[in-house]
Order: C-alpha cells, then sequence, then structure tokens
C-alpha cells in the first residue's frame, strides 16, 4: 500500500484516539482536581485512584438510548453533536505535537484551525434551537453572542502574533522560540505587551470553549444543562467530548503561540513531551480556574471584551506594528 | 442592570423555573413571563410542599406538635423549637431556669451559624462558584456533630421542652463549641478572601436587586433582608425574650439595599453570633435545665397568645388560640421567607434572568418554610 495512505490512516486514528481520550481523561482530572480543591477524594472506586472511571462512564454514555423528544427538528437534533465534534477533531490535523509528529503541517495551520474551530458555535445554536426548548434557545442565543464577542479580540490578538512570526505555519512558529528566553510571551523586542497578549488569547479561550468563568451558556442555576439539556447518550457525549477537545486545542494554540511548543525551555531535549507538558499546565489552570470563580454576568462578560479586551488588543497590535517598523 | 426599554408585550414567553430545577433549591416554582432574557413578570407558584403544620398543630395535644416545629425549617429548626416552647411557657406561664435559658441560647446561635453557612454556600452556587460550599459544609459539619451530641438529631431538631430542655451538655460540648469558633474564626477570613473580594462576585451581587426600604415595609420583610435595606429590626433587640438583653451583641446593618448588603449581614451574623455564645458559655450558670412543675397534660387557660423569634431568616412568630383543652384552638406560624419571597415578584420586574436569581438567592429561600 501507498505509504501516504499509511500515514493519512495512522493520523487519522491517532487524532480521533487523541481526542477521545482527552476527553474521557480530562474528566477523570477535573473531578479529581475539583475534588482536591473541594477537600474531597474524587472518583476511587473503579480501578487505581478512579482510572477507570471514564471507561465506565463512556460505556454506560454509550449503552443509553438516545431520546428524541417529540417537536424537534429531526435532522438538524442529530446533527449537532456531529458538528460539535468533526471540527474539534479537524484542529488537530495541524497542531505540531513535535517537529516530526504534525499530520498536516499546512502553511494556513493556523487560519486553518481558526476556520473549523468557529464552526462549533454553529453546532450549539443548531443543538439549541432543533431541541425546541426555552431553556436550550436563551443557552443557544447566549453562546452566539459570547462567541461573536470573544472571536474579535482573540483574532486581533493573532493577527499580532502572525504579524510578528512572519508565518501562518504552527511548526515554524515553534521553531522560532528555541528557549524560554524566545518564547513569544516573553519577547519583549516584539511589543512590551506580550504577557498581556497571552492574557487576552487565554481569557479569550477560556470564553471561546464556554469554560467558567464565562459558563455561561451552560448555567445550570439558570438554564439547567444550556443548549444540551434535551440529549441523552452519545448525543450528550459528544457534545461533552467536543467541548473537552476545544479546550485542548485552545491551549495548544497558547502553548504553540506564547510558550514554545514542543520546544525545551533550555533548549536541550525537544521533543512532544514538552508540549504535552505544557499543554497540560495550561488545562490545569484551565480546571483550576473554574472551581475557584463564581460564574460572570452577561453584560460583564460582553463589557468585558468591548470594553477592556478589544481595545487592549487593538492597542497592541499598533504598539507592535510600530516596534516592527522602528526595529 | 434594569431592562432599558419599554417591553413589549407580543414577544413574551413562559419560562418555568421550578418545582424541579437547579435554582430554586427545592420545589418553589417560579413562573416567568420573560421578554428574552427579561423578566417582565414573576410569579411564585406555592404549594408543591404544603404538609398542613397548622392544622395538624390544632389536632394533636400541645406536646405532640413539638416534634413538628423542627420539620418546617429544616435548616434553623431550634428557632422553631424556641419559639413554639416559649409560645406555650407563655400560656402555661412556666418558669425556664437559667441555665435551660443560657443552653437555648447557645444551641440556637450554633444553628443560626450552620444555617448562615449553609446559605454561604448555596448562595455562591447559584451564581456558579461551586468549591464554597463545601468548604460551608464542612464547617457546618463540626456544628451538626457539636448539636447531635446534645440533641440526639442533626437536622430536623426537638430538642426544647415546655419548661426547659430534654438533655443537658456535657464538658466535651462546651470545649468543641470553644474549639468550633476559634477554627471558624480563622475561616471567616479566608470566605471573605476567597469569595467576598473576588471582582466577579462584587460584579454579580453589588448594586443587583436593590430593595427599597418602602418595599420592606410593603411587604413585611424581616430578618437579614431587612437589617440589608437599612432597617435596624431584629427581635432578639426590639422585642426582648429569653435571656438575650444579658448579651452584648451587634445587629448588623447595612444601607447599600442589595444583595451585596444582605451577604455582607448574614457573613457579620455569623461572628455576632458567635461572640453571643462565647459570652453564653463564660457565663454559664449551673442548675436544673427543666423547670420543676410542669403538668403532664398541658391545658393553657383560654386566650389568644403570640410569641416572635428571630430565626435566621428573620421575625419567626406563633399564634396560639387556646380555649382551655389540651390542644389548640388555632394554631398560626408566621414564616419569615413567605413574607421575604413575596417582595420578590415587584422587585424582579424588568431584571435580567441572572440577575433575579441571585436576588432569590440573597433572600434566602427555605421552600418547607414557606409552605409549611
Amino acid at each position: 500500500m501507498d505509504s501516504e495512505i499509511i500515514r493519512v490512516i495512522a493520523f487519522l486514528v491517532g487524532v480521533i484516539a487523541f481526542a477521545a481520550l482527552n476527553a474521557a481523561y480530562l474528566v477523570w482530572l477535573e473531578r479529581k482536581e475539583a475534588a482536591h480543591i473541594q477537600r474531597r477524594i474524587g472518583p476511587k472506586e473503579v480501578g487505581p485512584f478512579g482510572l477507570l472511571q471514564p471507561m465506565v462512564d463512556g460505556i454506560k454514555l454509550m449503552t443509553k438510548q438516545i431520546l428524541i423528544p417529540d417537536g424537534v427538528d429531526p435532522i438538524l437534533f442529530r446533527l449537532a453533536p456531529i458538528l460539535a465534534m468533526i471540527p474539534a477533531i479537524m484542529c488537530f490535523v495541524t497542531i505540531p505535537f513535535s517537529q516530526e509528529l504534525v499530520a498536516r503541517n499546512i502553511n494556513l495551520g493556523l487560519l486553518m484551525i481558526f476556520a473549523f474551530a468557529s464552526i462549533n458555535v454553529l453546532a450549539l445554536l443548531l443543538g439549541g434551537w432543533a431541541s425546541a426548548n426555552k431553556y436550550a434557545v436563551i443557552s443557544a442565543a447566549r453562546a452566539v453572542a459570547q462567541n461573536v464577542a470573544y472571536e474579535i479580540p482573540m483574532l486581533i490578538t493573532v493577527i499580532t502574533m502572525v504579524m510578528i512570526t512572519g508565518t501562518l505555519n504552527l511548526n515554524d512558529i515553534v521553531a522560532q522560540q528555541p528557549n524560554i528566553s524566545q518564547w513569544y510571551i516573553f519577547r519583549f523586542s516584539a511589543s512590551p505587551l506580550m504577557p498581556v497578549a497571552f492574557l487576552i488569547f487565554f481569557v479569550c479561550s477560556l470564553a471561546e470553549t464556554n469554560r467558567a468563568p464565562f459558563d455561561l451558556s451552560e448555567a445550570e442555576s439558570e438554564l439547567v444543562a444550556g443548549f444540551h439539556t434535551e440529549y441523552s447518550s452519545m448525543g450528550f457525549g459528544l457534545f461533552f467530548m467536543g467541548e473537552y477537545a476545544n479546550i485542548v486545542i485552545g491551549s495548544s494554540l497558547a502553548v504553540i503561540l506564547f510558550l514554545g511548543g514542543w520546544q525545551d525551555p533550555f533548549g536541550l531535549f525537544p521533543g512532544v513531551w514538552w508540549f504535552l507538558i505544557k499543554l497540560y499546565c495550561l488545562i490545569f489552570t484551565v480546571i483550576w480556574i473554574r472551581w475557584t470563580y463564581p460564574r460572570t454576568q452577561f453584560y460583564g462578560l460582553l463589557n468585558l471584551s468591548w470594553k477592556i479586551l478589544i481595545p487592549i488588543s487593538l492597542f497592541n497590535l499598533l504598539l507592535t506594528a510600530g516596534f516592527l517598523k522602528v526595529f | 442592570m434594569s431592562h432599558p426599554l419599554p417591553i413589549n408585550n407580543q414577544e413574551s414567553f413562559v419560562l418555568n423555573l421550578g418545582p424541579q430545577h437547579p435554582a430554586t433549591h427545592g420545589v418553589l416554582r417560579v413562573k416567568l413571563t420573560m421578554d428574552g432574557e427579561y423578566i417582565m413578570h414573576a410569579e411564585p407558584v406555592l404549594g408543591y410542599i404544603h404538609r398542613m403544620h397548622e392544622k395538624m398543630g390544632e389536632n394533636r395535644t400541645w406536646a405532640q406538635f413539638m416534634p413538628n416545629t423542627g420539620r418546617m425549617d429544616y435548616l434553623s429548626a431550634l428557632s422553631f423549637n424556641h419559639c413554639y416552647a416559649a409560645l406555650v411557657e407563655k400560656a402555661m406561664g412556666i418558669e425556664v431556669p437559667e441555665r435551660a435559658e443560657y443552653l437555648r441560647v447557645i444551641t440556637v446561635e450554633l444553628n443560626r451559624i450552620s444555617s448562615h453557612l449553609v446559605w454561604f454556600g448555596a448562595f455562591i452556587l447559584d451564581l456558579g462558584g461551586f468549591s464554597p460550599l463545601l468548604y460551608a459544609f464542612d464547617d457546618r459539619e463540626h456544628i451538626l456533630d457539636l448539636l447531635e451530641s446534645v440533641t440526639g438529631s442533626r437536622l430536623t431538631y426537638c430538642y426544647f421542652r415546655f419548661g426547659g430542655l430534654y438533655n443537658d451538655i456535657d464538658e466535651n460540648f462546651v470545649d468543641g463549641t470553644r474549639e468550633f469558633i476559634k477554627t471558624m474564626r480563622e475561616r471567616l477570613p479566608m470566605y471573605h478572601n476567597l469569595v467576598t473580594k473576588n471582582i466577579i462576585l462584587i460584579k454579580r451581587i453589588k448594586d443587583i436587586g436593590p430593595i427599597s426600604k418602602e418595599t420592606i415595609r410593603k411587604y413585611g420583610a424581616t430578618g437579614p433582608v431587612a437589617r440589608g435595606s437599612g432597617i435596624d429590626y431584629d427581635i432578639r433587640k426590639n422585642e426582648p425574650y429569653s435571656i438575650y438583653p444579658e448579651f452584648d451583641f451587634d445587629i448588623p446593618v447595612y444601607t447599600e439595599c442589595d444583595s451585596m448588603a444582605r451577604y455582607m449581614v448574614r457573613m457579620d451574623e455569623i461572628e455576632q453570633s458567635m461572640r453571643i455564645i462565647e459570652q453564653a458559655l463564660d457565663k454559664l450558670p449551673e442548675g436544673p435545665i427543666m423547670a420543676p412543675k410542669v403538668p403532664k397534660i398541658l391545658k393553657p387557660p383560654k386566650g389568644d397568645y403570640y410569641q416572635a423569634v428571630e430565626s435566621a431568616r428573620g421575625s419567626l412568630g406563633m399564634r396560639a388560640v387556646s380555649d382551655g383543652t389540651n390542644k389548640a384552638y388555632r394554631l398560626k406560624v408566621r414564616s419569615p421567607t413567605f413574607s421575604n419571597l413575596s417582595l420578590f415578584s415587584e422587585v424582579s420586574e424588568g431584571m435580567l434572568l441572572p440577575d433575579a436569581l441571585a436576588l432569590m438567592g440573597s433572600l434566602d429561600l427555605v421552600i418547607p418554610e414557606i409552605d409549611r
């Protein structure tokens, strides 16, 4: 067989397995971490340290009946969870886990990720709309407003990064950051506001993935379960996996753009392990934030984006442009 | 933030909050007429957990009704115990020994702290912060252990008797209570650092859900809800009962009228309750815990009796009409959250859904006590 086909199949299986495994074990991590933050133990019955719990949960989800309530839009209702999961998996295609370990090293990798990631909000909207449930519709409307508001500062920050790096190829961006002083988060020669840019990117990726403290579309005290109120079984499971896959992608992008990707901080042993260590540190922080802060209010969320993040990121864009011109 | 535009009646829909909804803490149902996310009209629908406690009071003897009182407000059951016991003692003219009064105050104040802790956790949970709940329950667990050791139960207490108490305390209870107050004094600053000073929380509850003094008076709201709106009214000070006049404590009053003010009132009350408990433990006299001559069969003289106490949620009153038999002719409970809930409809008009839920959380509703 053609080696190219084998490569494609191997990466396809690998990426799906990575996404699914991450979704399963990030739930475990989330439960364990939340438990320790709250002075509990967390899952411990199934397997050592409860490590088999995600498997058992997965089996339970898969064996449940998919309930399709009367009055829903039958096609969109089934389509939405799939639309939530597929773009998330597509985004993994261009993410460089190490110098060689990348499914497709495309020159427009960064653009492709944002193109696919923005389909996610469509899935939430369709899911909420097709459910014919008031909570779900309100939640879907919130999710769309929130994603539109936060896409802007995020993209402005990414444009700033592209101006500095001069490329959309993710592997090249990582190659430009061989050690910790060269990481873009500390590259003050490009712009003195780089840590702020990282912060904006991180906050926006939290908001884009509907994570606390911006989880308004899943506010259980107001909207029960938000847009997936009517979903059961793997319909719900796919939304869930899509959400965690999006967290992984958001954190991966932050690692690649700002924290040197697969590069060793000391320039010694670059490799996939560094990428994973940085990635999971960031995800750990995401979970930590969720279990510490209460939820924001909707106008607070939009004010943060329109009145604080967008002006700052625009200012950063201009400042960076000036720096690039002068130096 | 209230509704900035005139409300368009044609685009409204009805959203049911409850009776099985994570926001409503029990089986309260609120029928919301919404315009988008703005509330046009909120109508609380009650009765889902009505158990006819007041009618039971008329069908049972005076003593048989005592366990019912612990089952109305499951978070501050001892206040209900206290109210009913004091009511019947007033009717019968029974003198309660001093030690029993001290123990009543200590246990009621402990119960008040535990009730406020549950409210604190549940309120932050309403606002989307899960972790503080677990810490609050950790502290509450100490109180439940202490109260269990003297009352025999952990939630629905039936500890007070007409003329005294069912059980005396021991050294372990005194030491445990002092130990608890010590740890609680360390925990309160932690709560303030983690929760009160959090910018997200401040934005969620500061200037949100303003309840004016006039609204409070109109609906007869009491307790921390009234004190958060600048009304200095606490039964413990204004209509003193038991031995509260002997203690030195303050009534926290905030004039901001918003959810933050109600939050701060309750957090400060935890500290004040601890002050009362400390003084009571220091001054605790020796002696009997039951009045010597309480008749087996109670037959209060004909008349109309009323007794009010300050429960964790506000002014709790019980009125009994006795016709001289061993059962009440009429028993009426004035529960604080029933009045506190009635202002929700007026205040929530034009509010956003999450703000209205923050307001509802700040009212500290206990549904079995509203429905009785």
